[in-house]
């Protein structure tokens, strides 16, 4: 597609690649088909190309972020089906984030939304808060229904006191930095992101990773430097905090890359692989020694589900005569394009796997989307319990904390692929699963 | 260069009052005036033609869309219907002083009867969109555009689209039995039926592919049918495009129709095995994908027959896919190959010419002469057995003289199709992008002739009226 941009402009490198992302979309409209807003909504400028087409009009014109795009580029999932769609290989993710930076830099939202991100940025990274605010919401949770729902702000809190959990979950012993000792033979060494969010919404994901990834003869380690992988931030355009707790990271892990060694660094939440993944693009134009150790730790990233692939994963008990509803989650299918693994293992570890209609489309959760956008959000939620309740399915399983969060609630239990696996393998049967009599 | 009727002065004069007329008829959210907000429709599938509109309106209802063309109707304001911008002809390019009407949200399927084999859809659904709701009773709508994912069935019937398995199963006009239309005048009124055929003229003809200019499509009754017994695709590749080219005429003049006879060059092989992986042979210059279905033994039979036939045309290799993952990936490659060529080129211009098919390897020959002598590349995509081309001229619009050449270049495909023997188009409509080139095809009376039609059906020309038929003087 055309482009406008000055030579002075493409001499900033968020631009000279937006250009580049920009000149290899060639307008053919694909991506729409897919798109979960343009689906519900029918609007051009709600699907992929049209916010292409905004974007583009925005970093040209060179002027502040205006009302009219930042409704658009905020109602994005940013799910990136449209990147699994397109045949012309854009990548929307790259000129999304770049959008989001530039509007946070050049926009000013009205207070009550600089409040709620503000709050939720220096809330959701950190677990110690994070568990605090809960604490807080199960409290008020209760009066939720209380709040109006006659403007979007109220409509924000409401939805934000709904997704905290009724009971907040005890912390694992497991939750805690240091090395988790292979049993038997040491066949590997891993970093495990443990995350933030995660790591209080449900500490039995982490826990169970690493009782599997020890019991397949891996050892683990959580540095104690090591934190939130910056996606929460760096979808809200805040690059500097982003940046900030990607750079902890990469330090932490390449310490011990450089140290004891490291196969891989596993991730278990898919949101925040992605941008583990794309480290190296984000630090693209850091100063030499930054940039390739950024690069190394996104070449390290795998996934949970891509790592037990390469090392191979076997059950021990006898299959539970269960069917399991597999949800993809979009950062794992759109994102980091891992679509077979879970299932296949899923199957290998006894259970009977069923996909719902329409796999491609976003439950709404989406890192703070369903707190910022509830109303789309939860047409989004509807949809898809709808499609993944049609295939009877005994329970759900997932690879995101958010979609977990998201799906939960509605009397079929959701848990995380790797809980079952973790069992199956001999590990403690996942909380609100109820063992078919099949199983040991 | 593409050349737009003069805007009518008054009507810009009038936008504001235009505007808040149409906020009366419509929700909220379905209108769109603020001008950077209909920034993103001022162009559709065939972004080197733009154009702002004068208004975007998101119709949810016929009652609406017949509301709207009431009252543009008695305002005298150009309306340009649009489905999902899908267009490789600029069939919904804006003019400055028309609205724009875009028909995404009317995404329902209304009914389905099984016993009868048809449906009953809003004009906004797309075209995979009535397969998906039948799929799972075994049945399926014929014709697949390559943007099959993304275009509307009301856009489909506005172009009369065809797609690769048309060969087999017709166009758009074979497979369609009845039409909700709104007139010019804002008249809601059903053309056909649930039925084969109709009594009196053939209105549903005549609106198939009169690419929004004679009324506005709001629902569509079509033909759906039982899927076949199974299919198989082979992959036949070639040392030149005219050898393959040839096979194609052997093949036809055979008498075996498969169910798709596609035809990739060494550019598009290149760029859709990146987009699918689906194995396509990377040494080849010319690769034909042939599907045959039926029973299993009916598919033995017909390609033993194929690869006869193919043998006698020196392949280097012939592959018959082995499973079904193999079939949908060879198939995404070939689906997504316009788009695909973006990843070796910024910019395309698509063309759509139809020829017969024993001057095939001709027409290649020269089309290959051609780009030598304007120095662009073309990509060549197309259904060999309908002789149905689409060349991709590959230029950069950020260089003017670039598209300037591709214009012209394009042109020159489209002369040589008529030359032959051939058409202007093959199932892309004339939109704006071949308007100019109607006088090759046509003599002066026979275009006054279609113009007196369109004038029976919209005697104030509101409807999409820069399409399809050359400007008069006055109006340029």
């Amino acid at each position: 597609m055309q482009t406008n941009f000055t030579a002075e402009q493409l001499r900033d490198p968020d631009t000279a690649t937006s250009n580049k992302v920009l000149r290899t979309c060639v307008h053919c409209g694909m991506c729409t088909a897919t798109c979960p807003t343009f689906v519900l909504l029918g609007d051009e400028l709600d699907s992929p190309r049209g916010r292409i087409y905004l974007i583009k009009d925005m970093l040209e014109s060179g002027r502040p972020a205006t009302e009219e795009v930042v409704r658009h580029v905020d109602r994005c999932l940013s799910c990136l089906s449209c990147m699994t769609t397109c045949p012309s290989g854009v990548n929307y993710m790259h000129l999304v984030d770049h959008a989001r930076a530039y509007i946070e830099s050049t926009y000013r939202r009205p207070w009550h939304e600089r409040a709620l991100r503000g709050m939720l940025a220096r809330t959701l990274p950190y677990p110690g808060r994070m568990r605090l605010a809960l604490l807080g919401a199960g409290i008020a949770r209760p009066f939720a229904g209380l709040l109006p729902k006659s403007n979007l702000g109220w409509r924000r809190l409401r939805a934000l006191l709904k997704l905290a959990p009724r009971r907040l979950p005890t912390p694992d012993a497991r939750d805690r930095p240091g090395v988790f000792a292979a049993e038997g033979t040491r066949r590997g060494r891993v970093a495990l992101l443990a995350g933030c969010a995660q790591r209080v919404l449900d500490p039995e994901i982490n826990a169970a990773t690493i009782r599997l990834l020890n019991r397949l003869g891996i050892e683990v380690v959580v540095p104690k430097a090591a934190g939130c992988c910056g996606a929460l931030t760096h979808h809200m355009g805040f690059a500097e905090q982003a940046h900030a707790s990607a750079e902890a990271n990469i330090d932490a892990w390449c310490a011990e890359a450089e140290g004891d060694g490291l196969d891989a660094i596993i991730v278990n939440t898919s949101g925040c692989g992605t941008t583990v993944k794309d480290y190296g693009h984000m630090f693209r134009t850091a100063p030499g020694a930054l940039r390739d150790r950024a690069a190394r730790v996104s070449a390290l990233a795998l996934d949970i589900s891509e790592y037990l692939t390469r090392i191979g994963y076997a059950p021990t008990r006898a299959a539970p005569g269960l069917t399991v509803a597999y949800h993809s989650a979009c950062s794992l299918q759109h994102g980091q394009r891992v679509t077979n693994e879970p299932k296949a293992l899923l199957r290998k570890a006894g259970f009977t796997v069923v996909e719902p209609a329409e796999p491609h489309l976003c439950c709404g959760s989406a890192g703070t989307y369903n707190m910022m956008q509830p109303d789309i959000a939860e047409r989004l939620r509807a949809r898809k319990l709808a499609n993944l309740q049609a295939t009877r399915p005994d329970l759900i399983a997932a690879g995101n904390i958010g979609c977990i969060t998201q799906l939960s609630g509605d009397g079929v239990p959701v848990v995380h692929s790797i809980q079952l696996l973790d069992w199956m393998a001999g590990g403690p049967l996942p909380p609100g699963i109820h063992a078919n009599h099949h199983a040991e | 260069m593409i050349v737009q009727p003069a805007p009518k002065r008054d009507i810009l004069a009038r936008r504001d009052a235009i505007v808040a007329g149409l906020r009366e008829l419509l929700p909220q959210s379905g209108v769109i005036a603020e001008p950077l907000r209909m920034k993103p429709y001022e162009t559709d599938g065939l972004p080197a033609y733009r154009q702002m509109p004068l208004v975007v309106v998101l119709p949810e209802t016929t009652e609406q869309v017949a509301a709207v063309m009431r009252f543009c109707h008695r305002e005298g304001v150009r309306v340009i219907p649009r489905g999902a911008g899908t267009s490789l002809s600029g069939g919904a390019l804006p003019m400055e002083d028309a609205v724009v009407m875009g028909m995404m949200r009317m995404n329902a399927i209304l009914d389905i009867d099984y016993a009868d084999r048809c449906a009953v859809v809003q004009a906004g659904v797309t075209n995979i969109g009535i397969t998906n709701a039948v799929a799972a009773q075994g049945f399926f709508y014929a014709p697949d555009p390559s943007s099959q994912l993304a275009c509307m069935i009301g856009g489909n019937v506005g172009m009369n689209s065809g797609g690769a398995h048309c060969l087999r199963y017709g166009v758009t006009a074979n497979n369609l039995l009845g039409l909700r239309v709104v007139t010019v005048e804002g008249e809601i009124i059903d053309i056909g039926g649930a039925h084969l055929d109709a009594a009196g003229y053939d209105w549903l003809g005549l609106l198939t592919g009169s690419e929004g200019q004679l009324a506005v499509v709001t629902e569509v009754t079509v033909r759906i049918l039982r899927g076949p017994e199974g299919a198989r695709a082979m992959l036949a590749a070639f040392r030149a495009n005219e050898v393959a080219g040839a096979c194609v005429d052997s093949i036809i003049s055979s008498g075996i129709i498969p169910v798709a006879l596609e035809f990739m060059d060494r550019p598009a092989i290149h760029a859709c095995e990146d987009f699918a992986h689906a194995g396509y042979p990377l040494d080849a210059e010319a690769l034909l994908i042939i599907e045959v279905e039926g029973s299993v033994a009916e598919q033995d039979a017909l390609l033993e027959r194929i690869r006869e036939i193919c043998l006698r045309h020196d392949p280097i290799s012939l592959k018959v896919s082995q499973s079904a993952e193999e079939s949908a990936a060879i198939w995404k490659g070939r689906k997504g190959a316009f788009g695909a060529v973006g990843r070796i080129s910024p910019d395309y211009l698509c063309m759509d010419g139809t020829i017969p098919t024993s001057r095939l390897p001709e027409v290649l020959r020269r089309i290959g002469e051609m780009s030598t002598a304007y120095g662009l590349g073309v990509a060549n995509i197309f259904h060999a057995g309908d002789g149905n081309l689409h060349p991709l001229i590959m230029f950069d619009a950020n260089d003017p003289a670039s598209l300037r050449k591709a214009e012209n270049f394009g042109a020159d495909i489209l002369r040589l199709c008529v030359e032959v023997g051939g058409c202007l188009t093959g199932e892309h409509g004339v939109g704006v992008e071949k308007r100019d080139l109607m006088g090759v095809q046509f003599t002066e009376t026979e275009l006054n002739q279609q113009r007196r039609i369109k004038s029976a059906f919209d005697p104030g020309w509101l409807l999409n009226p820069s399409k399809v038929l050359p400007l008069l003087p006055e109006a340029a």
